[in-house]
This record gives C-alpha cells, structure tokens and sequence, in this order.
C-alpha cells in the first residue's frame, strides 16, 4: 500500500534532513496530509486526496506532499501528525474532526509549523480551521428527496453525533419540510466513518423499515449500491457514487478541497499565512452538487433553483424562525439566520425529527 | 411495553432481518471456522485481518478480470492461503514468536491489498448469484432462507460441519488434536507436528480468504482498501467465545451478527435503548461466556488446546 512507501519515504527523507543538514529542505515547502479513511474509500479521505494532488499540480515543485491514511482519531493521531511535524512538513492539514484536540497539542509543541484542521472549532496561532458547508448541499437534498420519496420516509446512516453530522440530518429536514412537511427521517448510527457492510447493512435495515430514499454521513458507496439494488434512490456523500448507483443516485454533496490546499500552502510560500477560520460553501466552490439525475425536470430545476439562491446568499438553509424537537423556537443569533458558531456546535434536532441524539 | 414488543417479535422474524442477519454472519464464520482448525492445531494466527482482506482483494480482482464469482473465490482463497503460508514459514520453519507473526501478517495484509486492489478501486462487478432451486426457494418465508442466499452463505455451514466431522470422527482430526494439546507427545508418538500444523495454517488461511472475497464478491460487491473494518478480529473472539467447539462457533457467529444487526435495525424504533448498550452487546457476551467456560469442566467446558501458541522444536 502507498502508505508504507510513504512512511518509507518520509523516513528516508527525515533521516537525508538530518544528514545533509537542511539546505534542501528549506527551498521546498513541505506540506503534510492526515486522513481518517483510505485514500480509496471513494468518499471523505478519497477528496482530500484529489486536493492534494490538485495543490502539488498547481504549485508544481514549490512543494512537495506527504500523506499518512488510515490514522486513527483520538489521542493516538499525535503520534502521527507529530511524526509529520518532525520530518520537516511546514503545513500540515489534519483532515478530520476527531483529529482536533490532538492537532491542538502538536501546534503548541511545535510553534513553527503551520497547522490547518478540518470541521472543528479549537483554533491557535499556528492553527487554523476550515470547513466546508455540507448543509447547503444537504438542504437541497431534502428538498429533492421530498419531491421524489412516496413513502415520505428519508432513510439516514449517520457515523457520529458531531455537530457538523447532526447539522447536516437539521438541513436536510429543514430541506424535506420546506416540500412536505410530513416528512419523516429514520436514522441508524452506524459509529464508524468507514464499514461498508455495516453501512449496507443499516441501509437494508432502513429500507425495510420503509424508507425511499437513502442519505449517509458515511463514506462508503455501500448504501448506495443497496439501493439500486432495491431500485429506491440515495444521495452520494462527499464523492460523486453515481457508478455504484446509475439509476439510484439522485445527486451528491461533493468536497473540493484543491483550490483551498493551493491558496493555503501558497500563503505559506509567500509568508503571509494567518490562524483563520474559513468556512466555504457553494459559493467558493468547496461544495459541489454532482450532476442532479434519475429525477424529473421539475424537480431538477427547483433543485437548481435552491442551488442559485444559496450560492447567491439570497437564501440560508437555517433561515429562521426555526423551531427544534421540543418546541422552543431556536435564538437567532445571526440576523434573519443562525450564525456560524451556532450552526458549527449544534447538538439539538430540529422539530419533526423523531430520535434522540445518542449520548444525550 | 407490549406494543414495543410486538415491533420487536416482528422485526427479528421478518424475513428481511434474518437475511441481512445470515449475510452480516457469513464471513465472521468463514473466517473463524478457519481459525478453530488453526488453534485446534495448537497454532494462534492473530493475522485473520490481513488474510481476510487480502483474500478480499484478490477475490475481487480475480472475479473483475474473469467474469466469474466462482474464479474469484478461488483467488481469495489461494491469496489468503498463500499469506498464511508467510506466517508458517515464520512460526513453524523459523519458531518465531506466533503473537508478533500474527499481528505482522495483519500489518502486510492490509498493505500488500491496498497495493494489489488499488488498481480495482471503483470498479464494478456482477454481485455473486443467488441460489434458486424450484419449489424450494419459492416456498413462502423459508424458501428465501433455506436456499436463497448466495452459495457461500451455504458453504460456510457445510464446512463447518466438515469440521466438526473431521475434528470429532476421523483419525486425522484426533491426530490434530493431539497435536493441540501436547506437541512433545504427538511428537514422540511419531507425528509430523510441523507439518500438520502447516496444513491447518494454510486451510486456516485459505477460510479467512474466502470470508474476506465473501466481503467483496457478494456483501458489498466492490474493493476499497480496509473494508474488512475489524471482522477478522471479531472471527478470532468468536473462536474464543465457541470455547474452540464447532458447534458453538455456528451459535456464537450467528448470534454475533444478530445481535449488530439489531443493533442497527431496532434504532429506527426509538425504543429507548441506547445504541452503545446494542452495540456492545456481542463483547460483553464473550466476556459472560468466558467466565461461564472458565467455571464449567468436562465436556461442556472449554477445549482450549493445551499448547496453543507454544513454539514447537522438534530436536528439543
């Protein structure tokens, strides 16, 4: 596997750093990946894997990469994004939120390397966030599965109560209602990022159970496949799944980390890089919607529609007034929509969500 | 209460849930079956892992570049075989520590699939068949189960009730476990215990093979690296758990995948069973079963081979 070339590699060129002195590596920016999954996983890690190479293919020898998969989250990545920050990598993306207290501590152990951590809020001076705003995709995902479900039940695999995940299962609902506000959504926490079969599995359970169509918080096209199979429709996540599903695949929520990876190391190169927190959507081009198929032209241009009004920021997905589970009207804390920080630390359901936030 | 009840009984006797339970158990008892004939022998391969998703990747590339299921679980076969022969040739040729063989051959495993499946990644394939018989499987509700499944679901049974035959009926698998439970003796008796062992080494390996293609040939039919998530470790509890028993090893495989099946499927229902509680149900089960073999003496006890992970020495 690439992996152990690349440890391989990064072992050669620590051990050539302390040989030769560093001469050499101060002319190229060294810039370091942590991925939760496989790069393979055709999902979460498999996109900022296509950032990556988009950043060395734009910087051209400017920089150079390394990538370390398969890192588990907890305590136990220090190891791993300390061993980057020894080997001489000056940036570092840590590219999941179960990465983020340990990035923390690798930043204040090392102050002179640059870290960037995905989804998560704890932010340093050497350490920025960023994020990518999934729930504008997932609002309009809502809307398509509202306008295409017959049995008016959205099935949902989710991997772990994180605000971004329980924001995502807010918007889409949010997205359902705004068609059909009968919908309901029935969800199965498969707690993991990354188990095909278990994500096939809860797949087939949903379905049973009645839903038409599928969404996941995972990263595996298993449910996808599952669905095509049972010739209902699914949402891709993160990647574009439509080979596992042809007919099945409605759209998907996809990620483009390139030009961000790009602007950031480039920041690095010209000494201007800040502790910042970005968070993209539509607009910048981070979220992408895979081509919108399998669904009448209707439905399609009120998808587009959405779409434009987002980007445009005519419209917020968390418009208020919004009500959640028990009743209560939410605060609004950003004007005629929640704000940023409300949305990034989100621990409550929205009204009509019949499930209860594990560990609640 | 009772209507939460109803909804249960009629979840766990749908036909869908014991399908998808059947599917979810398949490759657990593949793989561990594998491993039961292993330990019996007096050998622990702790690299089922790395075996499973190795006979995964080769499965896939070989049933992606033949067309046919049946090439492919071959491949997945030979690939996990040929693994474990690495480890034989370690433990049994070289008397390396099995502990440390065992979680290297997990470690080669998931990288050497990575390196071999990289090339199939997103790739499709024909999802392996399903049985039909006439009449049979299409008698209501039980057709489906008895004969409607894809052929590895009923291998998996027909083998481990070869096992079971061989371990308990045939000189051979009294010789084996012989060799299980005192290698110094079976030695002095005669017996070729290195090559015995390698024997069940590499059918070991070849079964965690054939649960790994099982993953990508029919479960979820496509390759992505580390798509095993942990089932080979659960196979080697479930070895444990059978107290190194066949029969319990089918009891303990199915239970397993009931039990994280309805894990998942009773969520939905919001019962108010927290889903950390489901889904640790399955080790907390090993853990009461470990206690109770530890307690219990005689037939219904534990059939740990005495010389389980022991390095055997002819000369010594």
């Amino acid at each position: 596997m690439k992996k152990w070339n690349i440890v391989a590699v990064a072992a050669v060129l620590a051990l050539a750093a302390v040989t030769f002195g560093t001469t050499y590596a101060a002319e190229k920016l060294k810039v370091g990946f942590i991925y939760t999954g496989p790069i393979g996983d055709l999902g979460w890690s498999y996109q900022h894997d296509v950032g990556r190479k988009a950043m060395e293919k734009a910087l051209g020898d400017k920089v150079e990469s390394t990538f370390l998969e398969n890192v588990p989250e907890g305590p136990d990545a220090e190891r791993s994004i300390e061993q980057l920050a020894r080997s001489g990598h000056k940036l570092i993306f840590t590219t999941s939120f179960g990465f983020m207290d340990a990035t923390l501590k690798v930043a204040n152990k090392y102050p002179n390397v640059f870290f960037e951590h995905a989804t998560g809020f704890k932010r340093a001076k050497n350490m920025s966030t960023y994020a990518a705003r999934f729930y504008e995709g997932r609002y309009i995902q809502g809307q398509i599965a509202a306008k295409m479900s017959k049995t008016g039940v959205i099935g949902y695999i989710v991997s772990f109560p994180i605000p971004e995940v329980i924001s995502n299962i807010n918007a889409t609902m949010l997205g359902a209602q705004s068609v059909n506000p009968n919908m309901k959504v029935k969800i199965i926490w498969v707690n993991s990022w990354f188990d095909p079969g278990k994500e096939a599995d809860a797949a087939k359970a949903l379905i049973d159970q009645g839903a038409d169509m599928i969404t996941q918080h995972t990263d595996s096209p298993a449910a996808t496949q599952i669905a095509e199979q049972r010739g209902i429709h699914s949402f891709g996540e993160s990647s574009d799944m439509i080979k596992f599903g042809p007919k099945a695949q409605l759209t998907a929520d996809t990620d483009y980390w390139g030009g961000y990876y790009t602007k950031r190391a480039q920041d690095v190169l010209d000494g201007k890089w800040k502790s910042e927190d970005t968070w993209g959507g539509l607009d910048s081009g981070m979220v992408v919607m895979a081509p919108y198929t399998n669904m009448p032209d209707d439905v399609k241009k009120m998808a587009m529609d959405t779409q434009a009004a987002i980007k445009s920021g005519k419209f917020h997905p968390f418009k208020c007034p919004i009500t959640d589970q028990d009743g209560k009207t939410v605060e609004c804390k950003g004007g005629d929509h929640l704000d940023p920080g409300q949305i990034l630390s989100m621990n409550w359901y929205v009204k009509g969500i019949d499930d209860k936030i594990p560990g609640k | 209460m009772l209507d939460a009840l109803v909804q249960i009984f009629s979840l766990i006797f749908s036909v869908n849930f014991i399908l998808t339970v059947i599917t979810a158990s398949t490759p657990l008892l593949l793989a561990a079956s594998g491993e039961l004939v292993v330990e019996r022998s007096g050998v622990l391969n702790l690299g089922i892992e790395g075996m499973m998703i190795m006979g995964a990747a080769c499965g896939f590339a070989g049933a992606f570049m033949s067309g046919s299921t049946l090439i492919g679980a071959l491949c997945g076969i030979v690939a996990g075989a040929a693994l474990s022969a690495v480890f034989a040739f370690l433990t049994l040729g070289l008397a390396v520590n099995q502990v440390a063989a065992g979680l290297a051959l997990t470690i080669l495993g998931v990288g050497l699939s990575g390196l071999i499946g990289a090339g199939f990644v997103g790739e499709q394939i024909v999802q392996a068949p399903r049985l039909y018989l006439p009449i049979l499987t299409d008698l209501p509700v039980i057709g489906r189960i008895l004969i409607g499944e894809d052929a590895f679901v009923y291998f998996s049974i027909a083998l481990i009730i070869a096992i079971w035959l061989f371990l308990y009926r045939t000189r051979a698998g009294l010789v084996l476990r012989a060799v299980g439970d005192n290698h110094t003796s079976a030695h002095a008796l005669g017996y070729p215990v290195l090559n015995i062992r390698m024997l069940a080494v590499l059918f070991g390996g070849g079964c965690a093979g054939l649960g790994g293609a099982f993953l990508s040939l029919a479960y979820t039919p496509f390759f992505i690296p580390g798509m095993t998530a942990g089932r080979g470790w659960i196979a080697l509890a479930l070895v444990v758990f059978s107290s190194w028993r066949p029969g319990r090893l089918v009891i303990g495989a199915y239970l397993f995948g009931a039990v994280s099946i309805l894990g998942l499927a009773l969520q939905p229902l919001q019962l108010g069973v927290p889903q950390q509680l489901m889904n640790s149900l399955p080790y907390l089960a090993t853990v009461i079963v470990l206690v109770l073999i530890s307690r219990t003496r005689g037939t219904a006890g534990s059939a740990a081979p005495a010389s389980l992970g022991l390095v055997f020495v002819p000369d010594r």
